[in-house]
């Protein structure tokens, strides 16, 4: 890497300090989502450059749909005791045994709509006034007009309209009670800025992000990992191949590539190279043109 | 590699998302699922190629009325520099929005049409450039394809606006004709206008300096957190977190905390990496002093040198952003950086006539209203002029009604 491409991370790395220390300035009790994802894990060391020595001034909240990598969870939990901070976890499986949400049903069936409940009520149970998360704008058009500091109404609700403005850098974090305030340090980066920032700062990632062997079925053009959770039948041909992830979310969801890059430059240079954008490997957004603004409104991420 | 941040101002018919989408699309920044979407799209030009303009588009309300409502970042990469565009609306309801996009770039890209010349929007964007003090400045003459690439036409539209520029005081502008809709010096050279030598917009982008005033003698941070972890091992550990605005701090330089006046030393300046001797713009560092103060949250650490202004009245420029008019009797809260107190607005001077440029007298502001005003703080702020260090020149204006960001300042002086 160049001289000059870590100028360009380090006025990304700082503004993104900047942001979590307002979090913790102009909040009571904010929260840091993690998903396990490389978004979320780059967050966890922009924190730790934000707040050491000190401890984080919020935990993590995982929200955990149960049909998640396992590779993830053993990834989380390292990470956790590695740091030393606290983590809370929302199990979406305890939604659905409170009858607060109704497991899909048939082959495409996905947990990720159901996690906007239990993420939810997570927030009430433990009265999160700021959720940290690690959305990019570069990621989906809707992503693209989010503010940094973007307030939901009682119902975690996304109204696109009534959207403060943001002026240089100041953010106004006032909210009435039962609102909250979802916040997006890493707005500004790309995806590439991302993978540059990760071998740069040398970050570890859950094993799945990497070139290996496993057990796929292909299903509507994309290749899935082969688990019980995605209800298989006989026309879902199970064969083995060497995949990895490019964005990790529920293996109902999450579509591999094929690829060889088992080291972080290989990525970075399939990446570049590559012709399709991250999100085109995301089930969730297939659904049509519009499905990240209506699941924004709906209280998603 | 450095990175530019840029808002294109325009009206609704002058072409900006198609301009934004051939920046995207001629630097090949668009991804093949994107432009997959894209050509499944059943929105084509006349001539039924892909109508760029869909790429800026983002919300499905937007699609519907074919309007763009709000803000919209977009990234792309050349060899040479990183860019953010933000995406800003030109109908005159949402002035709010180009603001907003205004006051995080470095450099403005306004439109205007080939066909229609310097219109009243063409006058009101470019008021707002000049009031958030941009420095880089980019007429693109756009649609000159409409008008059979005529030189005539555009060193016409050139002098129409060298007025205005004058009027605003606009000091760096560059005029490029192009077609969006073409592709004609966007990002590469026209071939149907050989009369123009100048660069094409990508080329002007990726090399217009960036070396701006860096007001390196007024160093300021403001506190916005301080890290005491309070263990054994760091029993005194008391450092003091923030961004530094401008200028730069090194270790032992004597500084001053606004508003209190306290002086003290920087003993050490730590990031979770390593120690530094100094830090400059931009950068988010700790702070240790070597005196046991009190400093907090919202307080403001300055070179002893060069001091802020400090008074709780000051004349601003106001932009109003909220559907509900401004009023003179209610106290509202004023944020400067992340410094919070309650605010008046004790005075209204004048308004703009955004498109005339007047003064015209008013009692209140209505939404997207612009003009001067002198208002009076709770708490004395610290602050330096807009156009003298834009980073602790700026504030907003917060109703704690609603809790909704209704204004935007720009401090012009000190008020008698």
């Amino acid at each position: 890497m160049t001289q000059q491409d870590t100028d360009y991370l380090d006025q990304l790395e700082a503004e993104a300090i900047y942001i979590l220390r307002e979090v913790a300035g102009q909040f009571e009790k904010p929260a840091l989502l993690f998903s396990g994802g490389k978004d979320s894990i780059t967050l966890v060391r922009l924190a730790e450059k934000a707040f050491r020595p000190g401890k984080f001034p919020f935990p993590l909240v995982h929200i955990d749909t149960g049909h998640n990598f396992p590779e993830t969870i053993v990834y989380r939990d390292e990470m956790v005791s590695r740091i030393n901070e606290k983590l809370i976890v929302g199990y979406v499986q305890d939604s659905i045994n409170e009858g607060k949400v109704v497991e899909q049903k048939g082959k495409n069936a996905s947990r990720n709509a159901l996690q906007t409940t239990t993420l939810l009520d997570t927030i009430l149970k433990y009265g999160f006034d700021a959720c940290i998360g690690g959305a990019r704008r570069d990621e989906e058009k809707a992503r693209a007009k989010e503010r940094i500091f973007s307030v939901r109404d009682e119902f975690g609700q996304w109204d696109p309209k009534r959207q403060r403005p943001e002026l240089w850098s100041i953010y106004n974090g006032r909210i009435h009670k039962g609102e909250n305030v979802r916040v997006f340090p890493i707005s500004n980066w790309t995806e590439l800025d991302v993978w540059n920032y990760i071998r740069r700062e040398k970050i570890e990632l859950p094993s799945i992000y990497f070139s290996h062997e496993r057990d796929v079925i292909t299903r509507n053009g994309q290749i899935m990992a082969a688990a019980d959770h995605l209800n298989m039948d006989d026309l879902d041909i199970i064969s083995s191949k060497r995949v990895r992830f490019r964005t990790v979310g529920d293996m109902t969801c999450t579509a591999a590539i094929e690829s060889d890059a088992d080291q972080i430059d290989d990525i970075i240079e399939e990446i570049r190279a590559s012709k399709i954008s991250e999100r085109g490997a995301r089930m969730d957004d297939k659904v049509s043109e519009a499905a990240m603004e209506d699941r924004k409104k709906g209280g998603y991420f | 590699m450095d990175l530019l941040k840029f808002f294109t101002a325009g009206s609704v018919d002058d072409g900006k998302s198609t301009l934004i989408g051939r920046l995207l699309y001629d630097s090949e920044s668009i991804l093949a699922d994107q432009l997959e979407a894209l050509q499944n799209s059943n929105r084509k030009n006349d001539d039924g190629t892909i109508d760029l303009a869909i790429l800026t588009d983002g919300l499905k309300a937007e699609r519907e009325q074919g309007i763009t409502i709000d803000v919209a970042y977009k990234y792309f990469q050349t060899d040479k520099r990183k860019f953010i565009i933000a995406d800003t609306p030109g109908h005159i309801q949402y002035t709010r929005n180009m603001v907003t996009g205004a006051s995080n770039s470095n450099l403005a890209i306004i439109l205007v049409d080939a066909r229609n010349g310097v219109v009243e929007q063409t006058v009101r964007h470019s008021f707002l450039v000049s009031l958030l003090e941009l420095k880089h400045v980019v007429v693109c003459i756009n649609k000159m394809d409409m008008v059979a690439f005529d030189q005539e036409i555009f060193e016409k539209i050139k002098k129409e606006y060298a007025s205005i520029a004058e009027r605003l005081n606009m000091h760096d502008v560059t005029f490029i004709p192009v077609s969006a809709l073409k592709g004609d010096n966007i990002v590469n050279q026209s071939e149907n206008m050989d009369w123009y030598q100048g660069k094409s917009l990508l080329d002007h982008l990726e090399t217009v300096s960036l070396i701006e005033d860096d007001n390196s003698e007024q160093a300021r941070m403001p506190v916005q957190w301080v890290i005491r972890p309070q263990t054994s091992d760091l029993h005194d550990y008391r450092g003091y977190a923030g961004r530094v605005l401008s200028g730069s701090f090194q270790v032992n330089d004597p500084v001053t905390i606004m508003p209190s006046g306290i002086h003290s030393v920087i003993d050490r300046i730590d990031t979770f990496e390593k120690e530094l001797q100094i830090t400059g713009a931009g950068m988010s560092v700790t702070i240790h002093l070597k005196d046991d103060v009190d400093v907090g949250r919202g307080d403001l650490i300055t070179g002893s040198n060069h001091q802020p202004k400090i008074s709780n009245l000051i004349e601003a420029d106001l932009c109003w952003m909220d559907t509900k008019p401004l009023d003179p009797t209610h106290t509202y809260l004023i944020q400067h950086n992340n410094k919070v107190t309650k605010c008046k607005i004790y005075e209204i001077l004048y308004l703009f006539n955004i498109n005339t440029l007047e003064k015209v007298q008013s009692d209140t502001f209505l939404l997207n209203d612009i003009g001067r005003v002198v208002i009076k703080t709770a708490g004395n702020l610290a602050f330096d002029l807009y156009h003298e260090n834009k980073a602790n020149g700026g504030a907003i204006l917060i109703d704690s009604r609603t809790n909704l960001t209704v204004g935007a300042f720009m401090f012009r002086a000190l008020a008698d």
